[in-house]
């Protein structure tokens, strides 16, 4: 409807707004230097919504992921198809039921929906301030793999956490390419719609575990 | 059709029945209770969210310099907006009116033979009032976000809107799905009421033709539509069927990337306390070549629906650098005691007071208007500094005269003129600017002040009717000087 798009622009160009300069208002969004504080803040933010964060080493990595699968009982895990840390998710989960999020979803989606109990996705950042993991979906881990089974196992590596949101776009130069999804992830999925009382796994996972790979 | 705020019906919940509407509500001890304990969590939340001071004023003045310089390149980023979206696959749309909306989305449908939509938190698409539209052309639509799909079983509209059952408790949600859902054994475990909500919604990701959202900042650098939500059901929406539409108003735009994170820290601190909600969501473009999963097409909907009437008038644009966090509604005393429903608009509250007029006409909301004390509140805690109560002010203004100096007419212009106001002021007027008319006027009322009516109309409903006082002011004066001379 372009006769409705020029109706509109021409208005807003009737009105004559003169065109404003960026400001330069001081605003400093929490920032550390410090490694040590950076890890802190983020698994206190992490933690306070009500995820699990658990260090290890990359030696340990297997080990970790096989204990949590078994001590949480899940059966069924839906893995990607590549990424730094895949060899060990898979070597973690040879002892149960997996499957590769190799295929278009519409070939498999009731059984994602109704048979998968967890999705494990690597991070490709974090952010100290609010506790939140940065995800960047792709063709071997795609989007719906971090959202419909009901626990979400994400791997991050302690070099890749910064201070804060402003300061990662800017450092990765987002706006030069962005993905079709970019999701920032801070805790389960929770609601506070009913009488004001949280309750977490809404319609996303209820549970999210961060493993946090100590690289440095 | 159902019942609230003690017999008004939901469908006939207008702005021009403001007056009964809010009296009911006062009327309703559940509602004003659940209302009380609402705001006051959210406000308590707010504060400690905000605690510094100096932060939070420096966190607003960025975030207002931000929506100011980005609505004051407005219709370049809509087009920026556009060709970079078009660059990323995503499909965009115009609509002037709320038809046009509706009719663009029923043609997404049509074109998909679509006859589900499952529905993410969206004002506009209340504002368009989508869901009554679509299901009389067969198609249903879904809400997936919690409150909303609360609200929406009942037949009910949300009353806030970041939490949309929240003039519900726990014990009326339960009655709500014990009425509506088969096989529910009510409950107050809020946490099996969400349960419940969960189980049924899922299958509905699972088979819906189409997901439909909101926007909360659209990014004209980029093409990019940022989404902010707790629950995951918008990702669900945008990501699992094979459509995804997405619906916001024009002035949603924000020009960089960069503008987005103190704009978002802004926004879920004033909204619910929360330092980050779990949540955010930017999507840049369909499912590309090679990914398994994903949208095939975006389309984007941008809606003027009398955006473009605040935005021709530099004081009542500022209406449009909302970024719709309510902290306005959990701040206002007069909300927070006749709740959403009462307003009978799709944004109630102080920030609807100021946007309704331009999307329905004073004509429709001359009475809205005068629905606040100026107490300051709302101006106070606004994250990108609405002046609201200067905003009411001037709407008072132009629903009583004709447009002023070259201003602009807004529609219902001078709805609330009444001639025998404007005959009492002229006359005033002309007393005031000749001094023996005025002295007689003044040493009149003086000496016949016994005679003052202890009753007139409404205003001694619940106050004392004034009496003039026994001496004029210049009288007064004039007896001061001389006890100075002497």
């Amino acid at each position: 409807m372009s006769s409705a798009r020029n109706a509109i622009l021409s208005r807003l160009r009737d009105a004559k707004p003169e065109a404003k300069a960026m400001e330069t208002i001081i605003y400093q969004p929490w920032v550390s230097e410090d490694e040590k504080v950076i890890t802190e803040r983020f698994i206190a933010g992490l933690s306070a919504s009500h995820a699990e964060v658990i260090s290890t080493s990359h030696k340990a990595l297997s080990k970790l992921i096989e204990e949590v699968a078994v001590g949480k009982q899940l059966e069924h895990i839906a893995l990607g198809t590549s990424g730094e840390f895949h060899e060990h998710i898979i070597q973690a989960t040879k002892s149960l039921k997996t499957v590769f999020f190799d295929n278009d979803i519409k070939d498999w989606k009731s059984s994602l929906f109704n048979n998968v109990d967890a999705g494990i996705t690597h991070c490709r950042a974090g952010i100290a301030d609010t506790g939140t993991l940065v995800l960047w979906p792709d063709v071997s881990e795609p989007r719906t793999l971090s959202l419909v089974p009901p626990c979400h196992i994400a791997l991050i590596k302690r070099s890749t956490i910064v201070s804060n949101f402003a300061e990662l776009m800017e450092m990765q130069a987002w706006q030069n390419n962005m993905p079709t999804n970019i999701v920032l992830v801070s805790g389960p999925s929770k609601t506070a719609d009913i009488q004001q009382t949280l309750a977490y796994g809404a319609h996303g996972p209820s549970q999210l575990v961060v493993i946090l790979i100590e690289d440095m | 059709m159902s019942q609230a705020n003690n017999g008004v019906q939901i469908e006939d919940l207008a702005p021009e029945h403001f007056h009964d509407q809010a009296k009911a509500a006062l009327a309703d001890p559940q509602l004003r209770q659940n209302f009380r304990g609402a705001m006051d969590y959210l406000t308590d939340k707010r504060k400690i969210a905000f605690s510094d001071p100096t932060e939070e004023k420096r966190i607003r003045d960025l975030s207002a310099a931000i929506r100011q310089r980005s609505l004051s390149k407005l219709p370049d980023l809509l087009e920026q907006l556009e060709t970079n979206c078009t660059n990323n696959g995503i499909q965009v749309h115009w609509a002037e009116t709320t038809e046009q909306a509706n009719s663009i989305i029923a043609g997404i449908a049509g074109q998909h033979n679509a006859k589900n939509i499952i529905k993410g938190k969206s004002m506009v698409s209340e504002e368009i009032e989508l869901n009554h539209e679509m299901e009389k052309l067969g198609i249903e639509c879904l809400e997936s976000d919690m409150g909303e799909y609360i609200v929406q079983l009942d037949g009910d509209k949300p009353s806030h809107i970041i939490m949309p059952a929240i003039h519900k408790n726990k014990q009326e949600v339960s009655d709500t799905f014990e009425k509506h859902l088969d096989d529910f054994t009510p409950t107050v475990d809020v946490d099996e009421l969400i349960k419940t909500g969960r189980t049924r919604l899922r299958k509905k990701f699972h088979d819906a033709d189409i997901g439909l959202s909101g926007v909360n900042f659209a990014v004209a650098e980029t093409g990019t539509l940022c989404l902010v939500e707790n629950e995951g059901n918008g990702r669900m929406c945008t990501t699992v069927p094979n459509v995804h539409i997405a619906i916001t108003g024009i002035e949603k735009v924000v020009e960089f990337l960069s503008d987005v994170p103190p704009l978002y820290s802004a926004l879920t601190r004033s909204a619910t306390g929360q330092a980050i909600t779990t949540y955010f969501n930017m999507i840049s473009s369909p499912r590309r070549a090679g990914e398994l999963d994903g949208p095939e097409e975006v389309h984007l909907v941008l809606l003027d629906n009398g955006r473009t009437q605040a935005f021709a008038d530099e004081e009542m644009r500022q209406t449009l650098q909302c970024i719709r966090c309510g902290a306005c509604m959990n701040h206002c005393p007069v909300y927070t005691r006749i709740g959403g429903h009462a307003y009978g608009t799709t944004y109630p509250g102080p920030i609807g007071q100021i946007i309704s007029p331009h999307m329905m006409g004073l004509d429709n909301t001359k009475d809205l208007v005068t629905a606040s004390s100026l107490c300051g509140a709302c101006g106070e805690v606004c994250p990108v500094n609405i002046p609201i109560p200067e905003m009411l002010q001037r709407l008072r203004q132009e629903a009583k005269n004709s447009p002023k100096n070259n201003r602009p007419a807004i529609k219902g212009q001078a709805a609330a003129a009444s001639r025998i106001e404007l005959l009492a002021m002229k006359g005033f007027a002309f007393a005031a600017s000749h001094p023996s008319l005025y002295h007689l006027g003044s040493w009149s009322a003086t000496k016949m002040r016994s005679l003052m009516p202890s009753k007139i109309g409404p205003w001694t409903q619940c106050r004392t009717a004034p009496k003039p006082a026994g001496k004029t002011l210049h009288q007064l004066i004039k007896a001061r000087k001389q006890g100075q001379k002497s």
